[in-house]
């Protein structure tokens, strides 16, 4: 009888699989080769203990997390499905190591050792985040103007004939332009460099949200809108009950759009002149050669770049629970 | 049944009503040709034929969502001119709107009409009256189609029509659901006495549940004949007055077929 039931060990109270154990052995690999192969003899000397101390923090994390793992099914259910990822992912680090520190085989100025470049999150690790909030301030600043001028316009545009008469031209003429071509016209209409770089943006953000909103309300069924009308309702409920709320999943379509295009576009308004900065960071780095600078800048932006897109789309799964299926992220 | 507190709430007068669609190259489609109809309150009337007969016209023209071409229609001595929460309007499609839960689905006409705060209560009230309660906060996907078009139901009558109309509202059920929900939209028009007309294909759903029948056919599409349901409630569907009703109006609409000219069946 027992061999028919299908019993997942997974789900055990207490169980213990050796899969948890993944990470904790690719860590440890690593660990092991990183302290005993010899590091290249033309590597510019200069030791430092950084990816050792990581690796050694994370070793204790993980052998925490597999000794609590036996007895906490989900966080087992987590470790087991994650582990091969992780430990992949810790040997791949291990190899980059091989490669660079121990057998120099690309060019360390513009390949530079692991442990170069945790070390500049410890010696440049506040100036790094004093960019990275800068930059935050410009692309929400941007990111906020043009969602809510997007919006209006396609709210208007999709709702009334003779708006889209009018300014739906506009829109196919000037929305396509990048809006990194529009520096020079934006450097010399505002007063400041920080206001042109948020004109930048919020235009990059601007042409994906009226073109899905306007296109969202147009595509509404207009049943919908016999119905309320049966049901009382004028054109100013029409629009908020009705037209807005059914074109909400092409909204925050248009929302995840405007996101990626403003990324992109902070980075060359950055250029413009702006104080700090994360994209100006990597720049000035290249410029001075400090390459583990740069790749300490790139983790740091992809860590809050993907961060900001999860929120974005746990927002929208929320707003959008009434759909049956939602963009898996 | 007529309720005699509401004798003269919910009574439609069509006169010399046309209808007629332009089409470019090509002479106009006449949807509605010269009908004359008087609709009284608290009536049950059912209108009945094929496709392109203008059954479903007549109806967007009471509800308000077509302009005639030419005659007048009224509703209690007033023009209809566009749509009003005075006419309800039941589509074949439920539609409700999928990013409300019931509740708010059925509350809509209240709150468009700024009503919900002095009349919450009775949002619970037709959800239950149509046989939904417990699934106030479901949304429209979770729904079979009976339970989607009786919250569509729940939905128009929360605004006291004067008329409801029905458009053909069980046609996209299976046939159990139907027969049910036949019996709940009588049972719903017993208690409130308001005008009902729906227009369905189905000629066993309008002997059953009709005072009136109005038997249209297309080309022109006029009224062919009106024909008045006597039979007592609840009526039988077996029963010989029901059958010989049903054997007239199929013969009426030309859908007696050819008996085939045999001495014997077996």
């Amino acid at each position: 009888m027992s061999g028919l039931t299908a019993h997942n060990r997974v789900d055990d109270k207490f169980s213990f699989d050796k899969r948890t154990l993944a990470p904790l052995g690719g860590l440890l690999l690593v660990a092991l080769s990183h302290r005993f192969i010899p590091d290249a003899p033309r590597y510019r000397p200069k030791v430092l203990a950084d990816l050792s101390v990581t690796l050694w923090l994370l070793i204790g994390l993980f052998g925490m997390l597999s000794l609590v793992a036996p007895f906490a099914p989900a966080l087992r259910r987590r470790l087991v499905y994650k582990s091969w990822f992780l430990a992949a992912a810790v040997v791949a680090l291990g190899i980059y190591d091989l490669i660079t520190l121990k057998l120099n085989l690309i060019p360390s100025l513009f390949f530079p050792a692991p442990e170069r470049i945790i070390d500049v999150f410890i010696t440049d690790g506040a100036f790094l985040l004093k960019c990275m909030a800068y930059s935050l301030r410009l692309l929400f600043s941007g990111y906020i103007l043009g969602a809510i001028v997007g919006l209006a316009t396609g709210v208007l545009v999709g709702w009334s004939p003779r708006w889209s008469y009018w300014v739906s031209p506009l829109i196919r003429m000037v929305g396509p332009i990048p809006s990194t071509a529009w520096i020079p016209i934006a450097l010399v209409s505002f007063s400041s460099a920080y206001d042109a770089s948020v004109f930048l943006v919020a235009l990059a953000v601007w042409f994906p949200m009226t073109v899905l909103t306007s296109s969202g309300i147009s595509n509404v069924r207009k049943s919908f809108f016999e119905v309320s009308s049966t049901l009382g309702a004028n054109s100013f409920h029409n629009v908020f009950r009705i037209a807005i709320p059914g074109a909400a999943p092409s909204i925050f379509t248009g929302l995840f759009n405007g996101a990626s295009s403003s990324f992109l576009t902070l980075m060359s308004a950055e250029m413009l002149g702006c104080k700090f900065g994360i994209g100006w960071y990597i720049n000035w780095q290249r410029e001075t050669l400090s390459y583990p600078h740069v790749y300490a800048a790139l983790g740091l932006m992809a860590v809050t770049f993907s961060l900001l897109i999860s929120f974005q789309l746990k927002f929208r799964d929320w707003a959008l629970g009434w759909q049956k299926g939602t963009i898996r992220w | 049944m007529v309720n005699a507190v509401t004798a003269s709430i919910g009574t439609l007068s069509a006169v010399g009503l046309c209808k007629a669609f332009p089409q470019e190259n090509a002479p106009d489609v006449v949807a509605l040709d010269q009908v004359d109809l008087i609709i009284h309150s608290g009536e049950f009337v059912s209108l009945i034929g094929p496709s392109g007969c203008g059954k479903s016209t007549f109806l967007r023209l009471v509800a308000g969502l077509a302009q005639a071409t030419a005659g007048t229609l009224t509703l209690d001595g007033q023009p209809i001119v566009r749509p009003g929460c005075e006419r309800g309007l039941v589509f074949q499609d439920p539609t409700l709107f999928p990013w409300m839960t019931v509740y708010e689905n059925v509350a809509f006409g209240l709150r468009v009409r700024g009503l919900y705060r002095q009349n919450s209560h009775e949002v619970l009230e037709f959800i239950e009256l149509v046989g939904l309660k417990g699934f106030e906060q479901a949304y429209p996907h979770h729904l079979s189609g009976g339970m989607a078009q009786r919250a569509s139901l729940a939905r128009t009558l929360v605004n006291h029509p004067k008329v409801v109309l029905l458009d053909e509202p069980l046609g996209a059920l299976d046939a159990f659901t139907r027969m049910g929900m036949q019996d709940e939209i009588l049972k719903i028009w017993r208690q409130r006495g308001t005008t009902m007309v729906m227009v369905t294909h189905d000629v066993d759903e309008a002997i059953y549940m009709s005072d009136r029948i109005i038997v249209m056919s297309p080309r022109p599409a006029r009224i062919e004949k009106v024909i008045e349901v006597t039979i007592g409630r609840p009526r039988s569907r077996d029963l010989p007055d029901f059958l010989r009703l049903r054997s007239s109006i199929l013969q009426i609409l030309h859908f007696t077929g050819n008996r085939p000219d045999l001495p014997f069946y077996l």
